[in-house]
């Protein structure tokens, strides 16, 4: 009998210590399983894509509908390369939809919006967005206003 | 000044003598076990390793999980940034805190309790015993506790992280009323399955080895008295404690810090 409590619990700890790394990987990182629902790739080109990391979300009307899946640079060009997976429910986007990459706050996580188009003519698997517009780099943007302060003067 | 040179020399081959002796019995007991009739030992040793750990381990992570939300809160509210509540939260208790700990409070609560059964085995002599009838005491006694710790560490600070998360929502979300979406969302955004859980998991394996190796060794090794029992179980908690921070600054600096 007190055997037989001692494997009941070591069984429920056993358990409870599964459940809490699923519930870590799950809840905390919040990976989605892939519940057999279809995702669409495309993607995307901007001249700067700096602070957008994998796994960022991309939204659209600022609803998530899908997540950055890769970021490559193309080397000739100079420019980097996004590949975004979007979820069924947003399916298919117009050829002329925008993809800006935006941030969460002013200091905040950064995330790619897109604008819907008008066009009758949807994009395909694989596709890319050609109207882009890549991160405002702050740093930049204060460089700018500093050389523009200083030449009015 | 050859006395001195003399004692020197003493103290580093007695040291190299522990090490030495204390790494044949951990190689020797690990490589021990897994035979089918072992399971009860195992299991048995479990209960009291991990599920006893479990009222310490649980009651600590919600009061530590609230009291980091609380200090976050306080400090992030003044620049509006009360979302970054929970992706601060989680990495400190997934990266550094959760298996800290986790492996400080096992140390105290299961490393001090081998130490001193081992060591009690041994003042009364029913270690000798075991070997004149010939059980090796390294497979009975030794092998199912160093199991039982590298198997419920882990799971230890599995359940500590995931506690003091809730904890943390608790007081953020539910007491301060900090957004529950941003607090979720900003967490799931940042929190990476390798970089952060992973990682951190290597950690708590690596402590759990450290720490259990540590306590019976101490409880094999110990003076056969009274005394020498309770100097033993001191030095486990002392000595694994400081082995468990210094391992994870080491640690971190290999894993996080950037050399590149």
């Amino acid at each position: 009998m007190r055997m037989r409590t001692i494997e009941i619990s070591v069984g429920a700890f056993m358990l409870a210590g599964i459940l809490a790394i699923v519930v870590l990987i799950v809840k905390v990182s919040g990976v989605t399983l892939s519940t057999g629902e279809s995702v669409h790739l495309i993607k995307a080109e901007f001249n700067d894509v700096a602070g957008l990391r994998l796994r960022s979300k991309v939204s659209m009307a600022g609803v998530t509908i899908g997540r950055v899946a890769g970021i490559e640079v193309d080397p000739k060009y100079g420019r980097a390369i996004v590949d975004m997976e979007i979820d069924d429910a947003a399916w298919p986007l117009t050829v002329d939809t925008g993809a800006r990459i935006l941030t969460e706050g002013l200091l905040g996580a950064r995330y790619i919006g897109l604008s819907p188009g008008a066009d009758p003519e949807t994009l395909g698997e694989g596709e890319f967005i050609t109207e882009t517009q890549g991160a405002l780099v702050l740093e930049n943007l204060i460089g700018d206003l500093v050389t523009r302060l200083g030449a009015s003067n | 000044m050859i006395v001195l040179l003399r004692s020197l020399g003493i103290l580093t081959l007695e040291r190299l003598r522990g090490l030495g002796s204390a790494t044949v019995m951990w190689v020797t007991a690990l490589a021990g076990l897994p035979r089918r009739g072992d399971m009860a030992l195992l299991g048995r040793q479990i209960y009291n390793i991990g599920v006893l750990s479990l009222v310490i381990i649980v009651l600590s992570a919600f009061s530590i999980g609230a009291v980091i939300a609380l200090q976050f809160y306080t400090q992030l509210a003044r620049f509006g940034a009360e979302d970054a509540v929970g992706l601060g939260l989680a990495l400190v208790l997934l990266r550094e805190l959760g298996p800290v700990v986790t492996a400080l409070l096992f140390a105290g609560r299961a490393g001090s309790a081998i130490t001193a059964e081992i060591g009690l085995m041994k003042s009364t002599e029913q270690l000798s015993s075991m070997e004149m009838m010939g059980v090796d005491p390294l497979h009975r006694i030794v092998a199912p506790r160093l199991w039982a710790g590298i198997l419920c560490l882990p799971l230890l600070t599995a359940i500590f992280n995931v506690v003091a998360i809730y904890g943390g929502s608790v007081v953020a979300v539910q007491w301060l009323g900090s957004d529950s979406g941003g607090f979720w969302s900003g967490m799931q955004d940042t929190v990476e399955i390798w970089d952060d859980i992973g990682k951190g998991m290597i950690k708590t394996v690596v402590f759990a080895v450290v720490v259990t190796w540590i306590a019976v060794y101490q409880g094999y090794d110990t003076e056969p008295t009274a005394e020498g029992i309770g100097l033993a179980t001191t030095r486990t908690v002392v000595t694994s404690s400081v082995a468990v921070l210094a391992i994870d600054f080491i640690l971190t600096l290999g894993m996080y810090g950037d050399f590149n």
